[in-house]
């Protein structure tokens, strides 16, 4: 057993702790927040990623004794109120998901990939910021799996959260 | 409009089974079988029992009592045999995950007295037999006309195999319940599932319980494709170990034991003939497939069904014929049947189109039926030359140049690709009810959203039938005590629920009172003999890297015809989702069967190859507002699986188009490019 303090969605947690006890685990069974997912306990899907002093990372991957002192944010607390974060809005507007079971994974990766900037792996010229066109963002969210296929409305809102286009995309019936 | 329960998903308030917060909950993490095939000589969990904080283990050392066992897969700890790797023989309950899985990894010794296993399918397999039906109820042999006579009057043959490899689910939300049993003894389980009633009636069986006493919650669900349709092991296993601790009990697989214990689609060997006349019509389809099942249970995957459904011939054959090896049961993956089917057909099509110089759309459209082929019964609707022709117009298939291997873009070679995509339109009785609530309406029915839209949906029908706004209507769904329904599986969820929402809302405008419910046994049951499917066309471009064989998919698009569309921006979503899953078993998607261990080696995400963000182009969906009296009150067919129906045919023809290879055997991974 371990203490630890750690602050999750701006209220502080004093814990006496099992060391095998994964940031995921912990979140999930002794904090009761359970809006961050258990995908693959692997970190190869993503579904649990959170924030970490503002970073990006697969809480299921993270010893919760290694979040000593630490702030999370888990999707619970991503809008900091009642409303919505405006990546939550974009998300239901677009209709980025189905099942929702990997969206407050992709909602927490797609905050912080916000605020990361820098190249990516495709990223072609490195001496400027690069723009972040379908393609950036595309790169930049696939450790956030989705089975049920919602890419193509991921991307749609997260170009409309950041403000770089989509409206709403219609299929329309013919005839 | 959007999903109702967005809001809840999008802020983690959206309850899954392993998350209701239960009082006094423990642990439970299950052993698996380390062998593929012989009998367990001991099982000694004395280092996991004396563990501080474990509660109990179970396994078949000390038989747990079941009531109806004839379901093998489900009458867990029976016996010391072993008809899988990966199979559970034991289960450790603790006071928490921590303890539970360290002692179910280290405490539980299992000796084997091991038997050779086989688990290779292969098309001389001397076990293969012809099953009586397959999936759901099909005959496994048809045949009409002289197949033989119209292959040898032919002028244009394509004689072939063609290869799937075996596929998982993988839905997001491992299977997992959390089993509470009540004073009384009455258990309810919040599982993961896709059918509460039927999961109710099936785990009360095998527990030897009265229905009435067991209720299934299951009111989100992240996702199934299937295999969340029937109970998995673990709901009986957490409730045998809820039983034995004395308190309520949680568990969920790990990713790596679903591969074993919650079904895939078996691997696929198909041989297709064609021949056609000089016009391209055909003369002959000859449709054979090879495939597994567990020496367990018999589950026959109807792959060459789709050929009863497609095209016009004069002569058809289908068959199937399976060989029962030491794996895992397989079960339902979105499609079954339909899916590995397509990649075959319709690459077939493709080489009959090239080797008769005639488009393969043109082709498809000269051998259009009057009838279903295999039965002679009319369509209720068919409208496959719409999608093909509204298709060919969004695509630009008029500037396609048919020769193959031509077009270089720097070190890409870039090609196209057309594919037809069908899948059957089916409704099963289900009952519901609807109540008035200070002006607005409730209605209920043991539906569940597995992510298809189905609250979105029913909510749009209740409100039509009403004639309220969709703000008054509340639908609760996702509980075996609500009025009984049939599963959201076979894409017939919504016909089938929505009938009975009309119905029941028709009978409470007709009482003008309260309450009003229905059952739609009968009128499910009257229903008109018509051939009822859904149709599309699938339109793949694809760049191929000539150095590397890298392939990537630069534009997808559908053209469905699926009656009327009820929630349009998540039916959208649900084709996209479809042609998603379709791309990745083009491109990436097999489970590889050791053959010295007899276990699947690509068991988790970083060894099976779920399509990423980055591998997914945008996609286009359009449909055709299609008109069809004789299907349910909505005019609906089912969405949820005819989108990855024909993708990776569409694909693998896109590849042939780029390349001048044609690959037969998926996934379409660079090495078989580079030959």
């Amino acid at each position: 057993m371990a203490f630890l303090t750690v602050q999750v969605n701006d209220v502080e947690h004093h814990l006496d702790l099992d060391t095998r006890t994964s940031l995921l685990d912990l979140l999930r069974e002794r904090l009761r927040l359970t809006g961050s997912k258990k995908g693959c306990d692997h970190g190869q899907c993503g579904s649990c990623t959170v924030l970490v002093d503002g970073r990006r990372v697969n809480s299921c991957l993270l010893l919760a004794v290694a979040c000593d002192g630490s702030q999370v944010t888990t999707v619970e607390g991503l809008a900091g109120g009642d409303g919505l974060h405006p990546v939550q809005e974009a998300f239901i507007e677009q209709d980025a998901f189905q099942c929702g079971y990997c969206t407050p994974g992709q909602l927490c990766s797609v905050v912080g990939m916000l605020d990361e900037g820098g190249p990516s792996a495709i990223t072609e010229d490195l001496s400027t910021e690069p723009v972040l066109d379908a393609a950036e963002i595309r790169e930049r969210m696939s450790g956030n799996l989705c089975r049920c296929g919602a890419y193509v409305n991921i991307v749609a809102a997260i170009e409309q959260a950041a403000g770089v286009a989509a409206p709403v995309a219609q299929a329309e019936a013919v005839r | 409009m959007n999903r109702v329960e967005g809001r809840d998903k999008v802020t983690g308030q959206a309850t899954y089974a392993y998350e209701y917060d239960v009082e006094g909950v423990a642990y439970a993490f299950v052993v698996q079988s380390a062998i593929a095939k012989g009998r367990i000589r001991s099982l000694d969990a004395s280092a996991a029992l004396t563990t501080p904080g474990v509660l109990t283990v179970l396994s078949s050392a000390d038989r747990p009592e079941l009531g109806d066992t004839d379901d093998p897969e489900l009458a867990v700890f029976q016996g010391p045999e072993i008809a899988y790797h990966g199979q559970a023989v034991a289960v450790v309950v603790a006071e928490t995950l921590e303890v539970a899985r360290e002692a179910a990894r280290t405490g539980v010794r299992v000796e084997y007295d091991e038997e050779p296993h086989d688990v290779r399918l292969r098309p001389d397999h001397p076990g293969l037999y012809r099953p009586k039906v397959v999936n759901p109820g099909f005959p496994s042999r048809t045949e009409k006309g002289d197949v033989e006579a119209g292959l040898a009057d032919a002028v244009v043959t394509v004689d072939e195999v063609y290869t799937t490899p075996a596929l998982h689910n993988n839905a997001m939300e491992p299977h997992a319940t959390i089993a509470v049993w009540g004073p009384d003894g009455d258990l309810t389980l919040y599982d993961s599932t896709q059918g509460p009633t039927g999961h109710r009636d099936i785990t009360a069986r095998v527990l030897g319980l009265p229905p009435e006493r067991v209720r299934v919650v299951s009111r989100h669900v992240g996702g199934g494709f299937g295999s969340k349709g029937t109970p998995r092991p673990q709901a009986v296993i957490a409730a045998l170990a809820a039983r034995a601790a004395g308190r309520p009990v949680k568990l969920t697989l790990t990713r790596h034991q679903m591969y074993d214990m919650t079904g895939y689609r078996t691997p696929t060997i198909q041989r297709v003939r064609l021949g056609a006349d000089a016009q391209g019509r055909l003369t002959a389809l000859d449709h054979d497939v090879a495939e597994q099942s567990s020496t367990l249970k018999e589950f026959a995957e109807q792959t060459t069904v789709v050929s009863r459904v497609m095209y016009a011939t004069p002569a058809l054959r289908t068959d199937h014929h399976l060989a029962r090896l030491d794996v895992p049961t397989p079960s339902w993956m979105r499609a079954p049947g339909e899916t590995p089917g397509m990649f075959a057909l319709e690459s077939a099509m493709d080489e009959l189109a090239i080797a008769a110089g005639m488009d393969p759309i043109e082709l498809r459209i000269t051998n259009e039926p009057d009838a279903e082929p295999g039965s002679g019964r009319p369509y209720s609707s068919r409208n496959l030359v719409a999608c093909l022709r509204e298709g060919a117009h969004r695509f630009g298939w008029a500037r396609r140049d048919p020769e193959p291997g031509i077009r270089l873009e720097g070190r890409w070679l870039v090609g196209t690709g057309v594919a037809s995509s069908t899948y059957p339109a089916y409704r099963r009785p289900t009952s519901a009810s609807v109540s008035v609530l200070n002006g607005d309406f409730i209605v209920r029915v043991a539906a569940v959203d597995i992510g298809t839209g189905a609250r979105t949906a029913l909510t749009r029908i209740a409100a039509d039938a009403l004639g309220a706004s969709p703000e008054q209507v509340r639908v609760e769904i996702g509980d075996s005590d609500l009025p009984k329904a049939t599963l959201a599986g076979g894409s017939m969820g919504t016909a089938s629920w929505g009938t009975a929402v009309v119905r029941a809302c028709e009978a409470l405008l007709k009482n003008g009172g309260k309450e009003a419910t229905a059952d739609t046994t009968d009128e499910v049951g009257e229903a008109a003999d018509f051939a009822r499917h859904a149709f599309g066309a699938q339109f793949a471009e694809v760049r191929v890297h000539a150095d590397t064989g890298e392939v990537r998919v630069s534009r997808l698009l559908g053209v469905f015809a699926a009656g009327r569309i009820i929630a349009p921006k998540l039916a959208r979503s649900q084709f996209i989702g479809g042609m998603t899953m379709g791309l990745g078993m083009a491109l990436m998607e097999q489970t590889i069967t050791d053959p010295d261990f007899g276990d699947f080696l690509t068991d988790d995400l970083a060894q099976y190859h779920l399509p990423a963000c980055a591998d997914v182009p945008a996609i286009e969906v359009a449909w055709i507002d299609e008109e069809d009296p004789y299907l349910n009150p909505m005019g609906s067919k089912g969405i949820g699986e005819i989108g990855i129906v024909g993708t990776a045919a569409a694909i693998a023809n896109a590849v042939h188009h780029a390349t001048g290879h044609r690959i037969r055997h998926l996934p379409i991974t660079p090495d078989k490019l580079l030959i």
